[in-house]
């Protein structure tokens, strides 16, 4: 599973951080940061609701 | 015969509904009938961004994921009734669809006053080409009447002064947004809008409408004030879109009354065939209390359409006393507001504590978290900037809840 994040299109909502703490984070200014771009398979219920909440759809899950 | 649900309504709780039918192995056939021409779009950029810059479908379409391939979407179709007790859905051109189960999925429709003015002097903001419609008059040195003071009524307002439109917001109330929000909060949003130009005339409503072929030209308020006007947009809130469930014994009072499995509540109890998601379905969120509720809240219809399709598929099985086994459903509210350079986000239900809102951090003219308590207790948070704190109020408030104390000392 691999983690896909359109940087240019992200504006900061922070939701994919409250759905997968494990894989996103904020850093200090607010700006996303993704900490792991091959998650566990264990985490994958996570992070497509992370995918789903993010209102931009900035986020892609690709097998 | 293979097992069919029908998804009524075609926007994002429609889509969450069917792709998370897959996810929970519903492998029978899913229909989505809805009354727009386009597949599933968002919403919230119609009074925001997409207002102000690109709007088409393509900016505003939701990805579908693979699992949906195989719906079938009939759009621009709208379902007229639906008969519980057959099982059938008859839309509007007199067709009818048989179902095994049923999602109403229908949302709301903007609210209208009954003005003495034409309705086609009045834009609403409800849909993609009532957008397309608004930001064809938004030029710079339009003049601007925005009836409403609530959320998008300030977004619009925002949107049509960064656009170098004239803009005068009207509303019967004392301060914008003080329902969701109460006075300090509402007071700190108009002086924003205040700095960037725009007027409000609060605790006023539009007394005459003036107009011609074109459109509308002028209007008084009733404190006897004119203003010209090229635009008016009416945003006084939302009507959910359930007449065509009428007839079955439902509760339509307040959209369609769910039980905590978003099971539509029939004369005999919950219907185990029946689900409803997103704006139109009032349910309990036990992590507040056990009163139904609708939440027009744009995670809501992702969180609603997973319980929903899971729910669904343990009545079609035909597990009748499935409601006994569900675990309790507790979503977060979470909302969001972008106006000018402010992003407000809220969480929870700040509306339950509106008698006691305490200001939790920041300073009210920058960043800020304001509080709403019920009986004491934390109900809500509504932030103005602040965003790496998101997740601390967020679970202050599910560690303040009763449900949160009782699991815990329920746990061995």
């Amino acid at each position: 599973m691999k983690v896909v994040v359109d940087l240019a299109v992200c504006q900061d909502h922070a939701q994919c951080c409250l759905a997968a703490p494990e894989v996103f984070e904020q850093d200090a200014s607010g700006k996303l940061v993704v900490l792991v771009d091959h998650p566990a398979e264990g985490l994958r219920d996570k992070v497509e609701e992370a995918a789903d909440v993010c209102p931009l759809q900035a986020i892609t899950v690709q097998d | 015969m293979t097992v069919r649900v029908v998804v009524v309504g075609a926007g994002l709780g429609g889509l969450r509904v069917a792709e998370q039918l897959r996810a929970a192995k519903f492998e029978g056939e899913i229909l989505v009938i809805g009354d727009e021409a386009h597949l599933p779009y968002s919403r919230p950029p119609l009074s925001k961004e997409a207002l102000a810059g690109e709007l088409s479908h393509q900016t505003v379409v939701f990805r579908r994921k693979a699992s949906v391939d195989d719906v079938t979407w009939r759009l621009g179709e709208s379902v007229s009734s639906v008969d519980m007790t057959a099982r059938t859905i008859t839309l509007s051109d007199g067709a009818q669809v048989s179902y095994d189960g049923v999602v109403g999925a229908t949302g709301v429709s903007a609210r209208r006053l009954p003005l003495d003015a034409p309705a086609d002097w009045r834009h609403v903001i409800r849909t993609l080409d009532d957008a397309s419609r608004l930001q064809a008059e938004l030029a710079q040195g339009r003049s601007v009447v925005v009836i409403g003071a609530g959320f998008i009524g300030c977004e619009v307002a925002a949107t049509a002064r960064l656009k170098g439109c004239s803009v005068h917001v009207v509303d019967p109330m004392p301060v914008p947004l003080i329902r969701p929000l109460g006075v300090e909060l509402g007071r700190e949003l108009q002086r924003r809008h205040e700095e960037q130009g725009v007027r409000f005339h609060l605790g006023r409503t539009i007394a005459v409408f003036e107009g011609d072929a074109d459109g509308p030209t002028r209007v008084t308020l009733d404190d006897g004030n004119e203003i010209a006007v090229d635009v008016v947009v009416e945003a006084v809130g939302s009507a959910p879109n359930v007449a065509w469930l009428d007839g079955n014994g439902l509760d339509l009072s307040d959209g369609v009354r769910c039980d905590s499995g978003l099971r539509m509540m029939g004369a005999d109890g919950p219907i185990a065939t029946a689900v409803a998601v997103g704006d139109i379905a009032r349910f309990p969120n036990v992590l507040f209390d056990d009163v139904p509720r609708r939440v027009e809240h744009w995670n809501i219809p992702t969180e609603t359409g997973k319980r929903a399709a899971r729910v669904l598929v343990q009545g079609l099985s035909g597990g009748a006393d499935a409601g006994a086994e569900l675990a309790p459903f507790t979503p977060m509210p979470a909302f969001w507001s972008d106006q000018y350079e402010l992003r407000l986000q809220s969480f929870g239900l700040p509306g339950l504590g509106g008698d006691d809102i305490r200001p939790l951090e920041g300073e009210l003219s920058d960043e800020v978290v304001m509080g709403y308590h019920r009986d004491g207790v934390l109900v809500g948070v509504v932030m103005l900037g602040l965003s790496r704190r998101y997740s601390h109020y967020r679970d202050l408030i599910i560690a303040a809840s009763p449900f949160t104390a009782d699991a815990a000392s329920a746990a061995p």
